[in-house]
């Protein structure tokens, strides 16, 4: 096996994803069958390429620093699921 | 023939001439769509009040003699473009409530334009998916045949332009989600050079793969389409500042002494006969218009769908981060705590699909599989651009088919990703390339489902991929058909 039921949990937790039994079952098997897959590219030499991060070469994009219009604080906590005032509202973190 | 039924550069025609009001092609599309939407569901939402406001400002427009080509056009938009003031889904449970602060740019650029919004068209959840199917908002059927899948993830886009709901539409391709639906629903479908239409409002999949593009009912009203969409944004840091040219000039221009490049690794894994005749049936018609073929090879092909398949999820598993339930989207209302809030929200935001890609796309950026998996796809990644710099070398533009198959029927690879992911095998190169790649129809098979061409270009040429598209399109003179709804 490329990767266990444990290593699938792990990952979830990792990527703040709850799954069911059923999701960890499914998923460990279908997510082996990708991985082998993805043994295809150990068949190619790679040893002098640099990695490509970029499909075009750009230079960094800089501007001039300059303020301009943005959203208001009102506009921004439209989409909250829950909002107290200019906050975000959140369940409670520490004890 | 119903105004929706026409293209846009005869429409505009029309429109400029007083023969039609805006407001009568909007209403033939409504019409259309009452008529036919239940069958094929290519929208999520319709956007009937807003478009009518839209069509009384484009008839003002034409009336004073200030319009552009595609005032008065009714489009469909993907729902993964963000509309201010109007829903936008992406396809997810997670952003069903999620109305956008601001419009992006490719709206701004089409609102300017005069074009008029029908609604937002299905797609693939999170425009992860290759037939409509992951779609919270239910699946799109092709309109060639309902039993079949439209393509994806545009297939709201592809199938909405094909049954005449829209008269063109705007989409997005990571890996051929423009291409694969337009080619199946038998349209046509430009993904342009990563970096020519800005990205900005565009709901984030792979950032490195996506791009914005049209897809529309014939090679000139894509031209028209570029002709908006095209530009340097400075909100967006990749766009390129290269200037855009007028895409129309390069229509009913001869392609006499081109060199067309035929990949010959792009007609081996099981690519259909009836598929493999039709592009072969398309080789010659480019040859009786004097262009010159050649046989090509891009030899790390073999590795394109991996390759994709690792650095596409691993993108998105860092951009699908930020649906925690705090600032916008769906929050679940079982989290205890702030840890236990986001897990439950992101289970039950996100679609399978979804979730699988964020799992592989963590695992292979995660400590200790880093380097096996992120790093050596790109890589792999750097080869296959090559490939593509030295052919270029040799050849103006490369043809291919775009898909192994016509489409397949609705849940026949739902439950198998990896037959999934290798239905866009032609397609994903273009993406990590960042080269730009157009689908045309190239005919029927004897089913009578649509199939198409592709034609790959090097960076910013696709002005000569709509060129020797048009050449194409006017000399294979496919079937005029319509599908039966």
């Amino acid at each position: 096996m490329k990767i266990t039921k444990n290593e699938v949990l792990y990952v979830a937790h990792l990527a703040r994803l709850e799954l069911t039994d059923e999701e960890v079952d499914r998923f460990t098997l279908q997510l082996n069958d990708i991985l082998l897959y993805m043994e295809k590219l150990n068949s190619v030499d790679t040893s002098e390429i640099e990695p490509m991060s970029h499909a075009i070469t750009l230079n960094n994009a800089f501007r001039e620093d300059v303020v301009l219009p943005s959203i208001s604080p009102e506009l921004a906590l439209a989409n909250a699921p829950e909002a107290q005032g200019d906050f975000f509202r959140v369940p409670k973190v520490i004890e | 023939m119903e105004l929706c039924e026409y293209t846009a550069h005869e429409l505009s025609k029309k429109l400029r001439k007083k023969e039609v009001s805006a407001k009568e092609v909007l209403d033939s599309v409504f019409r259309r769509i009452e008529k036919v939407e239940g069958k094929v569901h290519a929208y999520i939402s319709l956007m009937r009040e807003t478009a009518y406001e839209q069509a009384n400002e484009a008839d003002l427009r034409l009336s004073k003699g200030e319009s552009t080509e595609l005032t008065g056009i009714p489009i469909a938009l993907k729902d993964i473009c963000c509309t201010k003031g109007f829903p936008t889904t992406c396809g997810s449970r997670i952003l069903e409530r999620f109305i956008p602060p601001y419009d992006a740019t490719v709206i701004e650029k089409l609102r300017a334009a005069g074009a008029i919004f029908v609604g937002k068209a299905n797609m693939d959840e999170f425009a992860m998916g290759s037939s409509t199917e992951t779609s919270y908002f239910g699946i799109t059927a092709n309109p060639w045949n309902l039993e079949r899948i439209p393509g994806g993830s545009s297939g709201g886009s592809a199938a909405a332009v094909a049954a005449h709901e829209c008269i063109g539409a705007i989409g997005s391709d990571t890996g051929g989600s423009i291409r694969q639906p337009a080619a199946l629903c038998g349209v046509v479908g430009l993904k342009p050079t990563y970096g020519r239409v800005s990205r900005f409002g565009l709901i984030a999949f792979a950032s490195s793969l996506d791009q914005i593009g049209p897809i529309t009912k014939d090679v000139e009203d894509c031209a028209i389409f570029m002709n908006h969409l095209a530009g340097y944004d400075p909100r967006e840091s990749t766009s390129v500042p290269e200037p855009v040219p007028d895409y129309r000039d390069f229509l009913n221009r001869e392609i006499k002494g081109w060199t067309v490049g035929v990949p010959k690794e792009y007609f081996i894994e099981g690519i259909d006969p009836e598929v493999e005749e039709i592009v072969r049936r398309a080789i010659s018609t480019l040859e009786g218009v004097g262009a010159r073929i050649e046989e090509i090879s891009l030899p790390h092909t073999p590795f394109c769908v991996a390759t994709y398949y690792i650095i596409a999820p691993a993108e998105a598993s860092s951009n699908l981060a930020r649906y925690d339930g705090v600032k916008y989207g769906y929050r679940s209302p079982d989290g205890r705590d702030l840890l236990e809030m986001y897990r439950k929200t992101r289970a039950q935001g996100f679609g399978d699909e979804v979730k699988r890609r964020i799992i592989i796309g963590t695992y292979v950026l995660s400590a200790g599989y880093y380097e096996a998996y992120y790093k050596k796809a790109s890589q792999v990644r750097a080869l296959i651009r090559r490939d593509f710099d030295l052919a270029f070398e040799k050849c103006d533009v490369i043809l291919t088919p775009t898909t192994p198959t016509a489409a397949f029927k609705l849940g026949e690879k739902r439950e198998d990703p990896i037959q999934m992911y290798l239905s866009d095998i032609f397609t994903i190169s273009a993406n990590l390339a960042g080269i730009p790649g157009i689908a045309v129809p190239g005919g029927f098979t004897k089913e009578g489902l649509p199939v198409g061409i592709q034609f790959l270009g090097n960076h910013f040429q696709e002005g000569k991929l709509l060129q020797i598209a048009h050449a194409f399109e006017r000399e294979a003179r496919i079937e005029k058909r319509r599908p039966d709804l």
